[in-house]
Protein backbone atom coordinates (compact mmCIF):
# COMPACT_ATOMS: atom_id res chain seq x y z
CA UNK A 1 0.00 0.00 0.00
CA UNK A 2 1.45 3.21 -1.29
CA UNK A 3 0.56 6.13 1.23
CA UNK A 4 1.25 9.84 0.46
CA UNK A 5 1.55 12.61 2.83
CA UNK A 6 0.95 16.12 1.98
CA UNK A 7 2.55 18.32 4.60
CA UNK A 8 2.62 21.85 4.35
CA UNK A 9 5.29 24.16 6.43
CA UNK A 10 3.48 26.95 8.40
CA UNK A 11 4.83 29.20 10.88
CA UNK A 12 4.93 28.23 14.16
CA UNK A 13 1.90 28.57 16.75
CA UNK A 14 3.87 30.52 19.27
CA UNK A 15 4.52 33.30 16.26
CA UNK A 16 3.33 36.59 17.18
CA UNK A 17 2.24 37.40 13.76
CA UNK A 18 3.23 40.89 12.71
CA UNK A 19 2.63 43.14 9.45
CA UNK A 20 5.41 44.73 7.32
CA UNK A 21 4.81 46.45 4.42
CA UNK A 22 1.23 45.59 4.11
CA UNK A 23 1.84 42.09 4.37
CA UNK A 24 2.80 39.69 7.45
CA UNK A 25 6.19 39.59 8.19
CA UNK A 26 7.97 36.32 7.91
CA UNK A 27 11.51 37.19 7.84
CA UNK A 28 11.85 35.94 11.90
CA UNK A 29 9.07 33.64 11.50
CA UNK A 30 10.20 29.78 12.68
CA UNK A 31 8.59 27.31 10.43
CA UNK A 32 7.18 24.38 10.98
CA UNK A 33 5.41 21.31 9.69
CA UNK A 34 1.56 21.90 9.58
CA UNK A 35 0.11 20.44 13.67
CA UNK A 36 -3.03 19.07 11.39
CA UNK A 37 -0.23 17.34 9.07
CA UNK A 38 1.65 15.64 11.99
CA UNK A 39 -1.82 13.54 12.73
CA UNK A 40 -1.58 12.38 8.58
CA UNK A 41 2.26 11.88 8.65
CA UNK A 42 1.66 9.83 12.32
CA UNK A 43 -1.62 8.02 10.93
CA UNK A 44 0.22 6.65 7.95
CA UNK A 45 2.99 5.08 9.59
CA UNK A 46 0.80 3.65 12.38
CA UNK A 47 -1.33 1.61 9.14
CA UNK A 48 2.07 0.70 7.70
CA UNK A 49 2.75 -0.96 10.94
CA UNK A 50 -1.00 -2.48 11.22
CA UNK A 51 -0.49 -4.05 7.94
CA UNK A 52 3.12 -4.55 8.05
CA UNK A 53 4.03 -3.32 4.04
CA UNK A 54 3.70 -0.24 2.55
CA UNK A 55 5.53 2.89 1.89
CA UNK A 56 4.86 6.25 2.84
CA UNK A 57 6.10 8.97 1.13
CA UNK A 58 5.49 12.66 2.15
CA UNK A 59 5.35 15.32 -0.58
CA UNK A 60 5.80 19.30 0.41
CA UNK A 61 5.14 22.20 -1.76
CA UNK A 62 7.08 25.42 -1.82
CA UNK A 63 10.83 27.11 -1.32
CA UNK A 64 13.91 25.66 -0.36
CA UNK A 65 13.01 25.26 3.72
CA UNK A 66 10.11 23.24 3.21
CA UNK A 67 12.78 20.71 2.79
CA UNK A 68 13.14 20.59 6.63
CA UNK A 69 9.36 20.00 6.90
CA UNK A 70 10.42 17.09 5.43
CA UNK A 71 13.42 16.09 7.16
CA UNK A 72 11.36 16.30 9.97
CA UNK A 73 8.90 13.42 8.64
CA UNK A 74 11.64 11.42 7.63
CA UNK A 75 13.13 11.55 11.20
CA UNK A 76 9.68 9.99 12.36
CA UNK A 77 9.99 7.24 9.74
CA UNK A 78 8.02 8.13 6.61
CA UNK A 79 10.11 6.23 3.77
CA UNK A 80 10.57 8.93 1.14
CA UNK A 81 10.07 12.46 0.72
CA UNK A 82 10.09 14.65 -2.26
CA UNK A 83 10.21 18.24 -2.02
CA UNK A 84 7.82 19.98 -5.30
CA UNK A 85 9.66 22.75 -5.71
CA UNK A 86 7.44 26.63 -6.12
CA UNK A 87 6.03 30.03 -4.96
CA UNK A 88 4.06 32.93 -6.05
CA UNK A 89 0.54 32.05 -6.52
CA UNK A 90 1.30 27.87 -6.29
CA UNK A 91 2.00 28.92 -2.75
CA UNK A 92 -1.33 30.63 -1.64
CA UNK A 93 -3.96 29.89 -4.15
CA UNK A 94 -5.71 26.86 -2.95
CA UNK A 95 -6.70 25.86 -6.40
CA UNK A 96 -3.43 26.12 -7.88
CA UNK A 97 -1.75 24.74 -4.64
CA UNK A 98 -3.72 21.37 -5.40
CA UNK A 99 -3.42 21.68 -8.82
CA UNK A 100 0.30 21.30 -8.08
CA UNK A 101 -0.09 18.12 -5.86
CA UNK A 102 -2.81 16.51 -7.97
CA UNK A 103 0.34 16.46 -10.11
CA UNK A 104 2.54 15.12 -7.85
CA UNK A 105 0.13 12.65 -7.02
CA UNK A 106 0.30 11.04 -10.01
CA UNK A 107 3.65 11.20 -10.78
CA UNK A 108 4.19 9.47 -7.29
CA UNK A 109 1.31 6.80 -7.00
CA UNK A 110 -0.79 6.14 -4.61
CA UNK A 111 -2.94 4.25 -3.09
CA UNK A 112 -4.31 6.26 0.03
CA UNK A 113 -3.15 9.98 0.61
CA UNK A 114 -3.55 12.08 3.75
CA UNK A 115 -3.40 15.46 4.41
CA UNK A 116 -3.83 18.18 7.74
CA UNK A 117 -7.83 18.93 7.70
CA UNK A 118 -6.04 22.60 7.10
CA UNK A 119 -2.70 24.53 7.19
CA UNK A 120 -2.78 26.81 10.59
CA UNK A 121 -1.18 29.63 8.26
CA UNK A 122 -3.75 30.89 6.06
CA UNK A 123 -6.61 28.58 7.60
CA UNK A 124 -8.41 28.06 4.15
CA UNK A 125 -8.95 24.17 5.05
CA UNK A 126 -9.37 23.56 1.09
CA UNK A 127 -6.38 22.06 -0.52
CA UNK A 128 -6.94 18.38 0.63
CA UNK A 129 -10.70 18.63 -0.80
CA UNK A 130 -9.63 20.20 -4.00
CA UNK A 131 -7.42 17.54 -4.24
CA UNK A 132 -9.87 14.79 -4.10
CA UNK A 133 -11.89 16.57 -7.00
CA UNK A 134 -9.08 17.05 -9.06
CA UNK A 135 -7.94 13.44 -8.91
CA UNK A 136 -11.35 12.23 -9.11
CA UNK A 137 -11.00 10.76 -5.52
CA UNK A 138 -13.55 10.43 -2.90
CA UNK A 139 -12.97 11.89 0.57
CA UNK A 140 -13.65 12.42 4.45
CA UNK A 141 -12.67 14.98 5.73
CA UNK A 142 -11.68 16.00 9.43
CA UNK A 143 -11.59 12.78 10.51
CA UNK A 144 -10.68 11.66 13.87
CA UNK A 145 -10.57 7.74 12.79
CA UNK A 146 -9.46 5.69 10.29
CA UNK A 147 -9.84 2.19 9.11
CA UNK A 148 -8.39 0.88 6.06
CA UNK A 149 -8.85 -2.18 4.22
CA UNK A 150 -6.11 -3.06 0.75
CA UNK A 151 -7.26 -6.20 0.14
CA UNK A 152 -11.40 -5.04 -0.37
CA UNK A 153 -10.75 -1.74 -0.92
CA UNK A 154 -12.47 -0.24 1.57
CA UNK A 155 -12.14 2.31 4.26
CA UNK A 156 -14.22 3.40 7.11
CA UNK A 157 -13.61 7.08 8.92
CA UNK A 158 -15.22 9.19 12.00
CA UNK A 159 -15.43 12.81 10.75
CA UNK A 160 -15.52 15.33 13.46
CA UNK A 161 -19.38 17.20 13.02
CA UNK A 162 -21.25 19.89 15.23
CA UNK A 163 -22.69 17.85 18.05
CA UNK A 164 -21.13 14.30 17.83
CA UNK A 165 -19.13 12.73 14.85
CA UNK A 166 -20.28 10.83 11.43
CA UNK A 167 -19.14 7.45 10.55
CA UNK A 168 -18.44 7.47 6.99
CA UNK A 169 -17.62 4.11 4.69
CA UNK A 170 -15.25 4.83 1.29
CA UNK A 171 -13.63 2.85 -1.11
CA UNK A 172 -9.97 3.21 -1.82
CA UNK A 173 -8.34 5.24 -3.35
CA UNK A 174 -9.20 8.15 -1.34
CA UNK A 175 -8.34 11.22 0.25
CA UNK A 176 -8.50 11.98 4.16
CA UNK A 177 -7.96 15.03 5.98
CA UNK A 178 -6.34 14.77 9.24
CA UNK A 179 -8.20 16.34 12.51
CA UNK A 180 -6.31 16.26 15.96
CA UNK A 181 -7.95 13.49 18.08
CA UNK A 182 -6.90 10.87 15.30
CA UNK A 183 -4.09 9.37 16.89
CA UNK A 184 -1.29 10.76 19.21
CA UNK A 185 1.99 11.71 17.00
CA UNK A 186 5.22 10.00 18.28
CA UNK A 187 8.34 12.08 18.70
CA UNK A 188 11.73 11.40 16.48
CA UNK A 189 13.98 8.84 17.61
CA UNK A 190 17.79 8.95 17.09
CA UNK A 191 17.86 6.02 14.84
CA UNK A 192 15.49 8.00 12.76
CA UNK A 193 17.05 11.25 13.03
CA UNK A 194 20.21 9.68 11.97
CA UNK A 195 18.23 7.82 8.84
CA UNK A 196 17.73 10.56 7.97
CA UNK A 197 21.37 12.02 6.73
CA UNK A 198 21.48 9.36 3.96
CA UNK A 199 17.88 9.86 2.66
CA UNK A 200 18.17 11.43 -0.76
CA UNK A 201 15.68 14.14 -1.53
CA UNK A 202 14.33 14.65 -4.81
CA UNK A 203 13.30 17.40 -5.65
CA UNK A 204 10.66 17.83 -8.46
CA UNK A 205 9.84 20.98 -10.73
CA UNK A 206 6.55 21.80 -12.01
CA UNK A 207 7.62 20.66 -15.76
CA UNK A 208 8.36 17.54 -13.89
CA UNK A 209 4.71 17.27 -12.96
CA UNK A 210 3.47 18.29 -16.43
CA UNK A 211 1.58 21.35 -14.56
CA UNK A 212 0.85 24.18 -17.41
CA UNK A 213 2.67 27.41 -16.29
CA UNK A 214 -1.11 29.10 -16.50
CA UNK A 215 -2.53 27.52 -14.64
CA UNK A 216 -0.05 28.22 -11.30
CA UNK A 217 0.56 32.01 -12.97
CA UNK A 218 -0.72 35.03 -11.24
CA UNK A 219 -3.42 36.07 -13.31
CA UNK A 220 -4.86 32.79 -12.65
CA UNK A 221 -5.28 32.72 -8.62
CA UNK A 222 -8.70 32.32 -7.99
CA UNK A 223 -8.86 34.23 -4.93
CA UNK A 224 -5.94 37.10 -3.83
CA UNK A 225 -5.05 38.72 -0.81
CA UNK A 226 -5.59 42.71 -1.30
CA UNK A 227 -5.20 43.48 2.42
CA UNK A 228 -3.62 42.62 5.84
CA UNK A 229 -4.71 43.62 9.41
CA UNK A 230 -4.08 43.17 12.64
CA UNK A 231 -6.87 42.44 15.02
CA UNK A 232 -7.85 45.93 17.23
CA UNK A 233 -6.33 45.64 20.74
CA UNK A 234 -8.99 44.98 23.52
CA UNK A 235 -9.55 47.61 25.85
CA UNK A 236 -8.35 47.20 29.21
CA UNK A 237 -10.46 44.88 31.67
CA UNK A 238 -11.49 45.41 35.34
CA UNK A 239 -10.02 42.57 36.92
CA UNK A 240 -11.58 42.24 40.69
CA UNK A 241 -9.54 41.15 43.58
CA UNK A 242 -10.66 40.27 47.10
CA UNK A 243 -13.11 38.35 48.94
CA UNK A 244 -14.51 35.35 46.71
CA UNK A 245 -17.87 36.07 48.16
CA UNK A 246 -17.83 39.55 47.38
CA UNK A 247 -15.95 39.32 44.08
CA UNK A 248 -18.39 36.87 42.71
CA UNK A 249 -21.39 38.79 43.32
CA UNK A 250 -19.94 41.83 41.82
CA UNK A 251 -18.72 39.98 38.51
CA UNK A 252 -22.67 38.90 38.80
CA UNK A 253 -23.56 42.67 38.75
CA UNK A 254 -21.42 44.17 36.34
CA UNK A 255 -21.98 41.69 33.88
CA UNK A 256 -25.54 41.63 34.37
CA UNK A 257 -26.48 44.92 35.15
CA UNK A 258 -23.70 47.53 33.37
CA UNK A 259 -22.21 45.16 30.29
CA UNK A 260 -25.81 43.46 30.41
CA UNK A 261 -24.38 40.23 28.60
CA UNK A 262 -26.15 37.42 30.35
CA UNK B 1 -29.78 35.67 -13.00
CA UNK B 2 -29.30 35.70 -9.59
CA UNK B 3 -26.86 37.90 -7.48
CA UNK B 4 -26.31 35.77 -4.58
CA UNK B 5 -27.61 32.26 -4.23
CA UNK B 6 -27.28 30.71 -0.73
CA UNK B 7 -26.83 27.00 0.06
CA UNK B 8 -29.76 25.72 2.75
CA UNK B 9 -28.23 23.98 5.74
CA UNK B 10 -30.68 21.85 6.71
CA UNK B 11 -31.50 19.79 9.66
CA UNK B 12 -33.96 17.36 9.40
CA UNK B 13 -35.87 19.74 7.04
CA UNK B 14 -35.42 23.04 8.22
CA UNK B 15 -32.86 25.44 7.55
CA UNK B 16 -30.27 26.16 10.46
CA UNK B 17 -29.60 29.30 12.04
CA UNK B 18 -26.33 29.81 9.47
CA UNK B 19 -28.46 29.80 6.66
CA UNK B 20 -30.65 32.90 7.92
CA UNK B 21 -27.50 34.26 8.95
CA UNK B 22 -26.49 34.38 4.92
CA UNK B 23 -29.54 34.99 3.74
CA UNK B 24 -29.95 38.50 5.91
CA UNK B 25 -26.05 39.51 4.64
CA UNK B 26 -26.88 38.45 0.94
CA UNK B 27 -29.94 40.82 0.89
CA UNK B 28 -27.85 43.41 2.37
CA UNK B 29 -25.39 43.15 -0.19
CA UNK B 30 -27.70 42.30 -3.23
CA UNK B 31 -29.79 45.74 -1.98
CA UNK B 32 -26.31 47.60 -2.83
CA UNK B 33 -25.81 46.44 -5.95
CA UNK B 34 -29.50 45.66 -7.09
CA UNK B 35 -29.53 41.67 -7.26
CA UNK B 36 -31.68 38.66 -6.92
CA UNK B 37 -31.16 36.42 -3.83
CA UNK B 38 -31.75 32.34 -4.36
CA UNK B 39 -31.53 29.88 -1.71
CA UNK B 40 -30.17 26.46 -2.98
CA UNK B 41 -32.22 23.49 -0.54
CA UNK B 42 -31.06 20.11 -1.61
CA UNK B 43 -33.30 17.19 -0.51
CA UNK B 44 -36.84 17.02 1.51
CA UNK B 45 -37.85 20.08 2.81
CA UNK B 46 -40.27 20.02 5.78
CA UNK B 47 -43.52 21.83 5.07
CA UNK B 48 -43.50 25.11 5.23
CA UNK B 49 -40.15 25.46 4.89
CA UNK B 50 -40.17 27.22 1.50
CA UNK B 51 -42.21 29.71 2.99
CA UNK B 52 -39.80 30.32 6.07
CA UNK B 53 -36.93 30.90 3.56
CA UNK B 54 -39.31 33.80 1.59
CA UNK B 55 -39.64 35.00 4.61
CA UNK B 56 -36.39 35.40 6.13
CA UNK B 57 -35.15 37.12 2.80
CA UNK B 58 -34.87 34.57 -0.32
CA UNK B 59 -37.04 35.66 -3.40
CA UNK B 60 -36.22 31.92 -5.26
CA UNK B 61 -35.57 28.64 -3.88
CA UNK B 62 -33.95 26.47 -5.87
CA UNK B 63 -34.73 23.19 -4.83
CA UNK B 64 -32.91 20.05 -6.16
CA UNK B 65 -34.41 16.86 -5.65
CA UNK B 66 -32.68 13.80 -5.89
CA UNK B 67 -32.82 10.08 -4.38
CA UNK B 68 -28.58 10.36 -4.09
CA UNK B 69 -28.99 13.21 -1.24
CA UNK B 70 -30.04 11.82 1.46
CA UNK B 71 -27.99 10.86 3.82
CA UNK B 72 -25.22 13.46 2.95
CA UNK B 73 -22.93 12.84 0.74
CA UNK B 74 -20.41 15.28 -0.42
CA UNK B 75 -19.98 14.20 -4.46
CA UNK B 76 -23.87 14.09 -4.58
CA UNK B 77 -24.26 17.11 -2.87
CA UNK B 78 -21.48 19.00 -5.22
CA UNK B 79 -23.71 17.63 -7.92
CA UNK B 80 -26.91 19.17 -6.55
CA UNK B 81 -25.26 22.81 -5.89
CA UNK B 82 -23.89 22.42 -9.74
CA UNK B 83 -27.42 21.55 -10.96
CA UNK B 84 -28.91 24.73 -8.74
CA UNK B 85 -25.86 27.01 -10.03
CA UNK B 86 -26.28 26.29 -13.53
CA UNK B 87 -30.03 27.18 -13.51
CA UNK B 88 -29.62 30.19 -10.96
CA UNK B 89 -26.34 31.84 -12.46
CA UNK B 90 -25.44 33.74 -9.27
CA UNK B 91 -22.66 35.65 -9.11
CA UNK B 92 -21.93 34.54 -5.58
CA UNK B 93 -22.37 31.55 -3.81
CA UNK B 94 -22.33 31.23 -0.06
CA UNK B 95 -22.32 28.06 2.20
CA UNK B 96 -22.18 27.93 5.72
CA UNK B 97 -18.59 27.70 7.48
CA UNK B 98 -19.95 24.10 9.25
CA UNK B 99 -18.62 20.96 8.72
CA UNK B 100 -21.13 20.52 6.13
CA UNK B 101 -20.10 23.56 4.08
CA UNK B 102 -16.83 23.24 4.81
CA UNK B 103 -16.94 19.40 3.41
CA UNK B 104 -18.51 20.76 0.09
CA UNK B 105 -17.52 24.33 -1.07
CA UNK B 106 -13.74 22.80 -2.00
CA UNK B 107 -15.65 20.17 -3.88
CA UNK B 108 -17.73 22.95 -5.58
CA UNK B 109 -15.02 25.14 -6.05
CA UNK B 110 -12.63 22.62 -7.70
CA UNK B 111 -15.23 21.14 -9.93
CA UNK B 112 -16.45 25.01 -10.92
CA UNK B 113 -12.71 26.00 -10.80
CA UNK B 114 -14.08 28.87 -9.43
CA UNK B 115 -12.34 30.76 -6.04
CA UNK B 116 -13.23 30.15 -2.50
CA UNK B 117 -12.94 32.11 0.81
CA UNK B 118 -12.82 29.82 3.76
CA UNK B 119 -14.28 31.28 6.64
CA UNK B 120 -15.51 34.79 6.12
CA UNK B 121 -16.59 36.88 8.73
CA UNK B 122 -17.39 40.65 6.83
CA UNK B 123 -17.88 41.55 3.05
CA UNK B 124 -17.80 44.90 1.15
CA UNK B 125 -18.32 46.40 -2.17
CA UNK B 126 -15.98 48.02 -3.44
CA UNK B 127 -17.10 49.60 -7.33
CA UNK B 128 -18.84 46.57 -7.24
CA UNK B 129 -16.08 44.17 -6.57
CA UNK B 130 -17.06 41.85 -3.21
CA UNK B 131 -14.08 41.75 -1.14
CA UNK B 132 -13.91 39.63 1.99
CA UNK B 133 -13.13 39.47 5.30
CA UNK B 134 -11.85 36.44 7.02
CA UNK B 135 -8.96 35.65 10.00
CA UNK B 136 -5.50 34.01 9.32
CA UNK B 137 -3.74 32.49 11.48
CA UNK B 138 -7.02 32.17 13.80
CA UNK B 139 -7.79 35.65 14.37
CA UNK B 140 -4.32 36.36 15.25
CA UNK B 141 -4.42 38.66 11.86
CA UNK B 142 -7.29 39.33 8.96
CA UNK B 143 -6.85 39.37 5.37
CA UNK B 144 -9.46 40.81 3.05
CA UNK B 145 -9.42 38.97 -0.48
CA UNK B 146 -11.21 39.02 -4.14
CA UNK B 147 -12.22 36.65 -6.53
CA UNK B 148 -10.57 36.61 -9.74
CA UNK B 149 -13.24 36.84 -13.14
CA UNK B 150 -14.84 33.53 -12.62
CA UNK B 151 -18.35 33.12 -11.84
CA UNK B 152 -19.86 32.16 -8.91
CA UNK B 153 -17.35 33.44 -6.33
CA UNK B 154 -17.88 31.04 -4.05
CA UNK B 155 -17.89 31.90 0.24
CA UNK B 156 -17.99 30.30 3.79
CA UNK B 157 -19.36 32.05 5.93
CA UNK B 158 -18.56 31.64 9.50
CA UNK B 159 -21.03 31.10 11.55
CA UNK B 160 -22.63 33.69 14.39
CA UNK B 161 -21.44 36.56 12.28
CA UNK B 162 -24.42 38.11 10.57
CA UNK B 163 -28.29 38.30 12.50
CA UNK B 164 -30.87 36.71 10.59
CA UNK B 165 -33.50 39.46 9.37
CA UNK B 166 -36.85 40.13 10.42
CA UNK B 167 -39.00 37.27 9.28
CA UNK B 168 -41.99 39.10 7.49
CA UNK B 169 -44.07 36.94 5.87
CA UNK B 170 -45.91 38.83 3.28
CA UNK B 171 -42.20 38.04 1.40
CA UNK B 172 -42.77 35.52 -1.26
CA UNK B 173 -40.83 33.38 -3.32
CA UNK B 174 -40.90 31.69 -6.40
CA UNK B 175 -39.97 27.73 -6.23
CA UNK B 176 -38.18 26.18 -9.10
CA UNK B 177 -37.83 22.38 -8.73
CA UNK B 178 -34.27 21.52 -10.29
CA UNK B 179 -33.58 17.47 -10.97
CA UNK B 180 -30.31 16.27 -10.75
CA UNK B 181 -29.02 12.64 -12.14
CA UNK B 182 -27.83 10.11 -9.63
CA UNK B 183 -24.56 10.06 -8.46
CA UNK B 184 -23.02 6.92 -6.83
CA UNK B 185 -21.25 8.82 -3.84
CA UNK B 186 -18.00 6.73 -3.07
CA UNK B 187 -17.74 8.00 0.39
CA UNK B 188 -21.06 7.90 2.24
CA UNK B 189 -22.82 8.73 5.92
CA UNK B 190 -23.77 5.64 7.12
CA UNK B 191 -23.76 6.60 11.29
CA UNK B 192 -23.90 9.05 13.41
CA UNK B 193 -22.49 9.09 17.25
CA UNK B 194 -23.73 11.43 19.49
CA UNK B 195 -21.10 13.45 22.15
CA UNK B 196 -22.22 13.72 25.68
CA UNK B 197 -24.81 16.08 26.70
CA UNK B 198 -27.25 18.21 24.92
CA UNK B 199 -24.90 21.40 24.43
CA UNK B 200 -24.88 23.63 21.41
CA UNK B 201 -22.02 23.20 19.40
CA UNK B 202 -18.86 25.54 20.68
CA UNK B 203 -18.90 27.06 17.18
CA UNK B 204 -22.42 28.09 17.56
CA UNK B 205 -22.47 29.14 21.36
CA UNK B 206 -23.47 31.85 22.77
CA UNK B 207 -21.49 31.69 25.87
CA UNK B 208 -19.05 28.88 26.52
CA UNK B 209 -17.22 28.29 29.92
CA UNK B 210 -13.60 26.75 29.41
CA UNK B 211 -11.54 24.91 31.84
CA UNK B 212 -7.77 24.91 31.96
CA UNK B 213 -4.93 22.76 33.50
CA UNK B 214 -6.32 23.92 36.67
CA UNK B 215 -9.12 21.84 36.55
CA UNK B 216 -6.74 19.11 37.69
CA UNK B 217 -8.70 16.13 36.57
CA UNK B 218 -11.92 15.17 34.63
CA UNK B 219 -13.90 15.10 37.93
CA UNK B 220 -13.68 19.01 38.58
CA UNK B 221 -15.13 19.44 35.10
CA UNK B 222 -18.52 18.85 36.72
CA UNK B 223 -18.14 22.66 38.65
CA UNK B 224 -18.06 23.98 35.24
CA UNK B 225 -20.80 21.56 33.78
CA UNK B 226 -23.00 23.28 36.84
CA UNK B 227 -22.06 26.96 35.43
CA UNK B 228 -23.25 25.83 32.13
CA UNK B 229 -25.71 24.66 33.05
CA UNK B 230 -27.06 27.77 35.06
CA UNK B 231 -25.94 29.88 31.93
CA UNK B 232 -26.87 28.11 28.70
CA UNK B 233 -23.40 27.62 27.99
CA UNK B 234 -21.29 25.28 26.37
CA UNK B 235 -18.04 24.22 27.64
CA UNK B 236 -14.91 24.37 26.33
CA UNK B 237 -11.29 23.87 27.12
CA UNK B 238 -7.87 24.50 27.22
CA UNK B 239 -5.31 21.82 24.61
CA UNK B 240 -3.60 21.63 28.41
CA UNK B 241 -7.01 20.02 29.75
CA UNK B 242 -8.09 18.10 26.52
CA UNK B 243 -4.17 16.43 25.94
CA UNK B 244 -4.30 15.36 30.40
CA UNK B 245 -7.14 13.22 28.61
CA UNK B 246 -9.96 15.59 30.72
CA UNK B 247 -11.86 16.09 28.74
CA UNK B 248 -12.65 15.60 24.71
CA UNK B 249 -10.66 17.11 22.16
CA UNK B 250 -14.25 18.63 20.70
CA UNK B 251 -14.35 21.15 23.48
CA UNK B 252 -10.50 22.02 22.68
CA UNK B 253 -10.57 25.79 22.18
CA UNK B 254 -7.25 27.33 20.02
CA UNK B 255 -5.30 27.55 17.12
CA UNK B 256 -5.19 23.82 16.75
CA UNK B 257 -8.83 23.68 18.44
CA UNK B 258 -12.47 25.56 17.68
CA UNK B 259 -12.24 29.23 16.60
CA UNK B 260 -15.10 30.59 18.47
CA UNK B 261 -16.95 34.02 18.49
CA UNK B 262 -19.22 33.95 21.51
CA UNK B 263 -20.85 36.99 23.54
CA UNK B 264 -19.40 36.05 26.71
CA UNK B 265 -16.49 33.54 26.80
CA UNK B 266 -15.38 31.98 30.72
CA UNK B 267 -11.69 31.55 30.79
CA UNK B 268 -11.91 29.18 33.83
CA UNK B 269 -7.71 28.20 35.44
CA UNK B 270 -6.29 29.04 31.66
CA UNK B 271 -3.51 30.72 31.70
CA UNK B 272 -4.07 32.46 28.13
CA UNK B 273 -0.98 31.00 26.02
CA UNK B 274 -1.10 32.72 22.47
CA UNK B 275 -2.82 29.19 21.05
CA UNK B 276 -5.35 29.29 23.70
CA UNK B 277 -5.91 33.09 22.24
CA UNK B 278 -5.89 32.83 18.73
CA UNK B 279 -9.04 30.78 19.21
CA UNK B 280 -11.25 32.85 21.44
CA UNK B 281 -10.07 37.05 21.36
CA UNK B 282 -12.58 37.64 18.99
CA UNK B 283 -15.50 36.54 21.49
CA UNK B 284 -17.32 40.00 22.60
CA UNK B 285 -17.11 39.35 26.38
CA UNK B 286 -14.29 37.46 27.88
CA UNK B 287 -14.28 36.99 31.69
CA UNK B 288 -10.99 35.27 33.35
CA UNK B 289 -11.24 33.67 36.66
CA UNK B 290 -7.08 32.64 37.32
CA UNK B 291 -5.54 32.65 41.19
CA UNK B 292 -2.38 34.35 39.20
CA UNK B 293 -2.95 37.92 38.89
CA UNK B 294 -0.46 37.96 36.21
CA UNK B 295 -1.38 35.58 33.70
CA UNK B 296 -1.76 36.37 30.55
CA UNK B 297 -5.11 35.46 30.30
CA UNK B 298 -5.95 39.14 32.03
CA UNK B 299 -4.52 41.48 29.16
CA UNK B 300 -7.19 40.33 27.41
CA UNK B 301 -9.87 40.02 29.50
CA UNK B 302 -13.01 42.40 29.79
CA UNK B 303 -13.69 41.17 33.73
CA UNK B 304 -11.86 38.83 35.67
CA UNK B 305 -11.19 37.73 39.14
CA UNK B 306 -8.23 37.46 40.79
CA UNK B 307 -8.85 34.26 43.06
CA UNK B 308 -9.31 29.82 43.24
CA UNK B 309 -11.54 28.82 41.36
CA UNK B 310 -12.48 26.21 43.29
CA UNK B 311 -13.80 28.96 45.93
CA UNK B 312 -15.07 31.64 43.42
CA UNK B 313 -16.63 28.98 40.59
CA UNK B 314 -19.36 27.95 43.04
CA UNK B 315 -20.06 31.14 44.32
CA UNK B 316 -20.57 32.57 41.20
CA UNK B 317 -23.14 29.72 39.73
CA UNK B 318 -24.85 30.23 43.24
CA UNK B 319 -24.96 34.29 42.38
CA UNK B 320 -26.33 33.66 38.95
CA UNK B 321 -28.77 30.92 39.46
CA UNK B 322 -30.08 33.61 41.93
CA UNK B 323 -30.04 36.67 39.63
CA UNK B 324 -31.38 35.05 36.70
CA UNK B 325 -34.38 33.88 38.97
CA UNK B 326 -35.47 37.08 39.45
C1 LIG C 1 1.32 23.40 18.02
C2 LIG C 1 0.60 23.84 19.25
C3 LIG C 1 -0.76 24.06 19.18
C4 LIG C 1 -1.47 24.44 20.32
N1 LIG C 1 -2.82 24.64 20.22
C5 LIG C 1 -3.53 25.00 21.33
C6 LIG C 1 -4.94 25.20 21.27
O1 LIG C 1 -5.57 25.05 20.21
N2 LIG C 1 -5.60 25.54 22.41
C7 LIG C 1 -4.95 25.69 23.62
O2 LIG C 1 -5.62 25.99 24.62
N3 LIG C 1 -3.63 25.50 23.69
C8 LIG C 1 -2.91 25.15 22.59
N4 LIG C 1 -1.56 24.93 22.71
C9 LIG C 1 -0.97 24.86 24.07
C10 LIG C 1 -0.65 26.20 24.68
O3 LIG C 1 0.66 26.57 24.29
C11 LIG C 1 -0.67 26.07 26.23
O4 LIG C 1 0.23 25.06 26.62
C12 LIG C 1 -2.04 25.72 26.80
O5 LIG C 1 -3.02 26.59 26.27
C13 LIG C 1 -2.02 25.85 28.32
O6 LIG C 1 -3.25 25.47 28.88
P1 LIG C 1 -3.73 26.06 30.29
O7 LIG C 1 -3.84 27.53 30.18
O8 LIG C 1 -4.95 25.30 30.66
O9 LIG C 1 -2.58 25.59 31.27
P2 LIG C 1 -1.49 26.45 32.02
O10 LIG C 1 -0.74 27.31 31.10
O11 LIG C 1 -0.75 25.51 32.87
O12 LIG C 1 -2.34 27.42 32.93
C14 LIG C 1 -3.08 27.03 34.04
C15 LIG C 1 -3.56 28.30 34.71
O13 LIG C 1 -4.41 27.97 35.78
C16 LIG C 1 -4.15 28.85 36.87
N5 LIG C 1 -4.58 28.16 38.09
C17 LIG C 1 -4.02 27.08 38.68
N6 LIG C 1 -4.74 26.68 39.75
C18 LIG C 1 -5.79 27.53 39.84
C19 LIG C 1 -6.88 27.65 40.72
N7 LIG C 1 -7.07 26.78 41.74
N8 LIG C 1 -7.77 28.65 40.54
C20 LIG C 1 -7.62 29.53 39.52
N9 LIG C 1 -6.59 29.47 38.65
C21 LIG C 1 -5.68 28.48 38.80
C22 LIG C 1 -2.69 29.14 36.78
O14 LIG C 1 -2.39 30.37 37.42
C23 LIG C 1 -2.45 29.17 35.28
O15 LIG C 1 -2.58 30.49 34.77
C24 LIG C 1 -0.82 24.59 21.57
C25 LIG C 1 0.56 24.37 21.64
C26 LIG C 1 1.26 24.02 20.51
C27 LIG C 1 2.75 23.81 20.61
N1 LIG D 1 2.40 23.69 -0.01
C1 LIG D 1 1.90 22.52 0.42
N2 LIG D 1 2.68 21.41 0.40
C2 LIG D 1 2.17 20.23 0.84
N3 LIG D 1 0.95 20.07 1.32
C3 LIG D 1 0.13 21.14 1.36
C4 LIG D 1 0.55 22.42 0.91
N4 LIG D 1 -0.47 23.29 1.07
C5 LIG D 1 -1.50 22.58 1.62
N5 LIG D 1 -1.15 21.29 1.80
C6 LIG D 1 -1.96 20.20 2.39
O1 LIG D 1 -3.32 20.60 2.40
C7 LIG D 1 -3.82 20.72 3.74
C8 LIG D 1 -4.82 21.84 3.83
O2 LIG D 1 -4.20 23.07 3.57
P1 LIG D 1 -4.97 24.46 3.39
O3 LIG D 1 -5.97 24.27 2.30
O4 LIG D 1 -3.90 25.44 3.04
O5 LIG D 1 -5.61 24.76 4.72
C9 LIG D 1 -2.57 20.88 4.59
O6 LIG D 1 -2.80 20.41 5.91
C10 LIG D 1 -1.56 20.00 3.85
O7 LIG D 1 -1.72 18.62 4.16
Amino acid sequence: MNILVFVKQVPDTETRIQLKDGSVDTSAVKWVANPYDEFAIEEALRIRERLGQGKVTVVSLGPDRVKEAIKYALSLGADEGVHVKGDGVALWDPLAVATVLAGAAKKAGFDLILTGKQGVDHDWSQAGIILAELLDLPHVSVVVSLEVNPESKRGKAKREVEGGAEVVEFSLPAVITAQKGLNEPRYASLKGIMAVKKKVIPEWTLADLGVDPAAVSESAASVRFVEFSLPPPREKGRILEGEPVETARELVRILREEAKVL
Amino acid sequence: MAGYAVVVELKDGSARKVTLEMLAEARRLAGDSGGEVAAIALGALAPGEAERLASYGADTIVHVEGESLAPYATEAHAAGVKAAVDRAKPETLFLGATSQGKDLAPRVSARLRVGLGSDCTGFELRSGDLIAKRPIFAGKAFAKVSWNAARPRIATVRPNTFTPLQPDGSRKAQVEKVSMPDVKARARVVGFEKSEGEMLDLTEANIIVSGGRAMQGPENFEILRKLCKVLGATLGASRAAVDAGWIDHSHQVGQTGKVVNPTVYFAIGISGAIQHLAGMSSSRTIVAINKDKDAPIFKVASYGIVGDLYQVVPLLTEEFRKSLKE
